[in-house]
């Protein structure tokens, strides 16, 4: 003890104590924080947008250029944001086959998770909007009946009154929403790609972008019944003037050929 | 036979029930006279004259099936919550004319299929009737004595436009408010009057809350009261007139051969009635016709892509499609060209078909009466005329759906219309051309035909070795068919300069009508058809084959 108290007053005494006390939150600190799992996501992140560059070398520089900045053939990317990437290339309109008045929707050649990857690098460019988490797109809490209304007002003049689809100008056109997966229905609202204008959540708000996917949902889903029969494409009296041309007065025809080819024989006098 | 007969004399105090009734009923009504007259009154037996009527039942659907929608239906605009079946428009505001049909649709029994099967039956009805009157223009079926039928059924086909048209906004969803603002829009494009006619029709501003109740009578009321009225007319002059008959040995301009109203074309007639309606239900039940409900209600500050008339009005949605947008601005007002000349040329293309008959008879001079049919390659002239109206007809209905085509064939909409609009001078003119050198082809073969005989296809090798198709003579009925019509002259002005040199006036007019007379029937225009001496010198000659 007497050793122990010879130094209590050691001038470097304060010194040691505030050591220990650093060393102790430290260790204490580097035992029970969630340091780890934060470094790991940090490189993932970086490992993500590492791979997505290379992706984009391969698939994307050709037209947008080598570091996004955009070309002659293809915009910039340049804060675009990995929810443009995800309609994009989720929906296959990306790459391009070729250039024309519009890039159709094809078969979708990179997997969701290198999308992710594209997704990533291109949002490292330049800040964007986020792909939706579910919850945003989900029907929970949505309204139908004003999503009806929202679309009529806001998309049907392109898109038909229940998204079937109608013609731009010059070959272009606003495709069918039948079987469009809700995620890229919000992106698309939210980023506006080819022809359509974007949805920014100051024009439409969250809650009128699910009210509408799930009034689509309701419409022109896959569980969505016709209660008059055939819908015959939903694309309203032409396709109904074509069939009753062909089905109705068709029909009809046939059975007066066959009426007028039965007929009481005349006697022979 | 017999039981009757021994049963008369005993009965000849008192006549049996059903004779009395009847005697009764003559005292008052003199029917024995009319029915005498019309009961045996002969048809002839032809598909094609089975067409109109396919109109006369889907018309009797119509008005049938008309009447049960009535009960449900509300024409008023007042505006209403829905809280009916349809889940996606719950809480909506509409009129009460959308949520009746709604209703109508979703909750009234059986009422989704009477919509249907009125509405389909409304499209069958204005097809029957165009393609009714196709027949009747291509046989030259209105000739005289049949011309004023002619423009009663032509009235009907513009009438059942209407009809269809006003019956098609009734509903006030924003399919048909699109097509009313249409409307507004073509009238307000009429100089000077077109404001006041639309205030007028609106009562007010557009759309206002009087059209529903308006157009509602009118689709109930006036329009299918004056519609039945001419139809009536149109009967009765049938009667009147009797039946046409295409040519055949035994048929001639005096007579009808075929069988006689009572009892073959009675159950005949009431039979197709049946099937015409059973095909219409069939329809209706497997296919859903203008679903409101999808389509939403009418709001003036909303509009969707896709919005066209039914199929009947298509071609005036495909006129105004191709107009370039030209408008004169002058003085403070404007000219919107760009509706107005659709406007004008609408009533022209459906004037152009209705005064053919008209135009012909003036031609050809023809004052005789005609019931025997002509087959369309023995009238080339007329034939091409129809050929190219219907070409115009078709190429402003591509104009009216080229979003479609656009779509549907992955073409530019600027290419369709500019297709149609450059169509829509060519095609009638290629398609006259066309027509007319098609019938004189089969004019041609006609002729072979009776000369030569049908080519049976046989191929035969004779002794010395040359082949030969082997040709089998024509009957004496087919011969007759073949030859039957008549063929003209063309009418000339004759000499302008009698026989003492004095010089006769000739005017324009009649100058005009000698040219046309020359188109019709000169030697570019029908092909001679063969005389008896022709036939008799191959068919007796030696070597012919």
């Amino acid at each position: 003890m007497k050793k122990l108290s010879a130094r209590r007053r050691h001038p470097l005494a304060a010194l040691v104590v505030l050591l220990l006390a650093l060393a102790c939150t430290g260790g204490l600190y580097a035992a029970f924080a969630p340091a780890s799992k934060a470094q790991a996501d940090e490189s993932a992140q970086s490992l993500a947008i590492d791979e997505g560059k290379k992706l984009y070398a391969v698939g994307c520089a050709s037209c947008h250029g080598t570091g996004g900045q955009g070309t002659s053939d293809g915009p910039s990317l340049v804060g675009v944001g990995a929810a443009a990437v995800d309609f994009q290339v989720g929906t296959g309109r990306m790459p391009a086959q070729q250039p024309g008045a519009q890039v159709p929707k094809k078969k979708v050649i990179y997997s969701q998770a290198e999308i992710d990857q594209l997704a990533a690098y291109i949002a490292s460019l330049g800040a964007g909007p986020a792909i939706p988490s579910e919850e945003k797109y989900g029907p929970e809490g949505a309204d139908i009946a004003k999503g009806g209304e929202l679309f009529r007002t806001n998309c049907a003049q392109c898109h038909n009154f229940t998204g079937k689809g109608g013609a731009l100008t010059h070959g272009k056109f606003a495709p069918s929403l039948e079987g469009v997966d809700p995620k890229h229905i919000y992106e698309a609202m939210q980023t506006g790609p080819q022809n359509m204008p974007s949805f920014p959540d100051t024009t439409l708000s969250e809650q009128n972008k699910k009210d509408i996917i799930a009034y689509l949902d309701a419409v022109n889903g896959d569980d969505t019944e016709s209660p008059g029969g055939l819908s015959l494409g939903g694309l309203g009296p032409v396709s109904e003037g074509l069939f009753a041309w062909v089905f109705g007065l068709g029909a009809l025809i046939a059975v007066a050929v066959w009426v007028a080819a039965r007929t009481a024989k005349a006697k022979k006098s | 036979m017999s039981t009757a007969a021994n049963e008369a004399p005993r009965s000849r105090g008192k006549a049996p029930a059903g004779e009395r009734v009847a005697d009764w009923a003559d005292g008052r009504l003199g029917i024995y006279s009319l029915a005498k007259a019309n009961m045996r009154k002969i048809f002839p037996d032809h598909w094609s004259f089975m067409l109109g009527e396919v109109c006369l039942y889907s018309f009797i659907i119509i008005i049938l099936t008309g009447v049960y929608l009535t009960l449900f239906f509300h024409p008023s605009m007042a505006e209403v919550e829905y809280h009916g079946s349809y889940v996606p428009l719950q809480g909506q505001m509409m009129s009460e004319a959308y949520a009746s049909t709604l209703d109508i649709s979703f909750d009234v029994r059986g009422g989704l299929l009477i919509r249907q099967i009125h509405h389909w039956a409304a499209l069958v009805f204005l097809a029957g009737m165009f393609v009714h009157m196709m027949r009747v223009f291509f046989t030259g079926a209105f000739r005289k004595p049949r011309e004023i039928n002619w423009l009663f059924g032509f009235l009907l086909l513009v009438l059942g436009m209407f009809t269809g048209f006003t019956g098609y906004s009734l509903p006030d969803d924003l399919l048909s408010g699109t097509g009313i603002r249409f409307m507004e829009g073509a009238i307000l494009s009429v100089p000077i009057v077109g404001t006041y006619i639309s205030f007028f029709l609106f009562g007010g501003e557009f759309p206002g809350h009087d059209f529903v109740s308006r157009f509602y009578s009118v689709h109930i009321l006036l329009l299918p009261g004056i519609m039945l009225g001419l139809l009536v007319g149109h009967l009765i002059l049938v009667f009147y007139h009797k039946h046409t008959q295409f040519a055949g040995p035994g048929k001639t301009n005096k007579n009808v051969v075929g069988m006689p109203l009572l009892p073959v074309y009675t159950a005949k007639a009431g039979g197709f009635f049946f099937l015409v309606f059973g095909v219409i239900s069939v329809v209706s039940a497997i296919a859903t016709i203008n679903p409101i409900w999808a389509i939403g209600p009418y709001r003036p500050d909303q509009v969707s892509t896709g919005a066209q008339p039914d199929w009947y009005m298509g071609f005036s949605e495909g006129l105004i499609r191709v107009m370039p947008g030209w408008e004169i601005n002058a003085w403070g007002h404007t000219l919107v060209l760009g509706v107005l000349i659709p406007l004008i040329i609408f009533p022209l293309v459906l004037a152009a078909i209705a005064v053919y008959p008209f135009i012909e008879s003036w031609v050809t001079g023809d004052k005789r009466e005609h019931h025997i049919l002509d087959r369309p390659r023995n009238a080339p002239t007329r034939t091409a005329f129809g050929v190219a109206w219907l070409t115009v007809y078709f190429v402003l209905l591509i104009g009216g759906g080229n979003d479609l085509w656009a779509t549907h064939f992955h073409l530019s909409i600027n290419a369709i219309t500019w297709f149609v609009r450059v169509a829509f001078f060519v095609g009638p003119v290629v398609a006259f051309i066309a027509t007319k050198r098609i019938c004189l082809g089969l004019q041609r073969r006609d002729k072979d035909k009776v000369l030569h005989g049908r080519e049976s296809g046989i191929i035969k090798r004779l002794p010395h070795g040359e082949f030969i198709e082997v040709h089998e003579p024509l009957s004496q009925e087919q011969l007759h068919t073949l030859t039957a019509h008549e063929q003209y002259k063309p009418a000339e002005i004759g000499p302008t300069v009698d026989e003492n040199g004095v010089e006769r006036k000739v005017s324009g007019t009649q100058k005009l009508r000698a040219k046309l007379s020359e188109s019709y029937y000169g030697e570019e225009s029908q092909i001679p058809k063969p005389t008896v001496e022709e036939y008799k010198e191959i068919t007796s000659g030696h070597g012919h084959h």
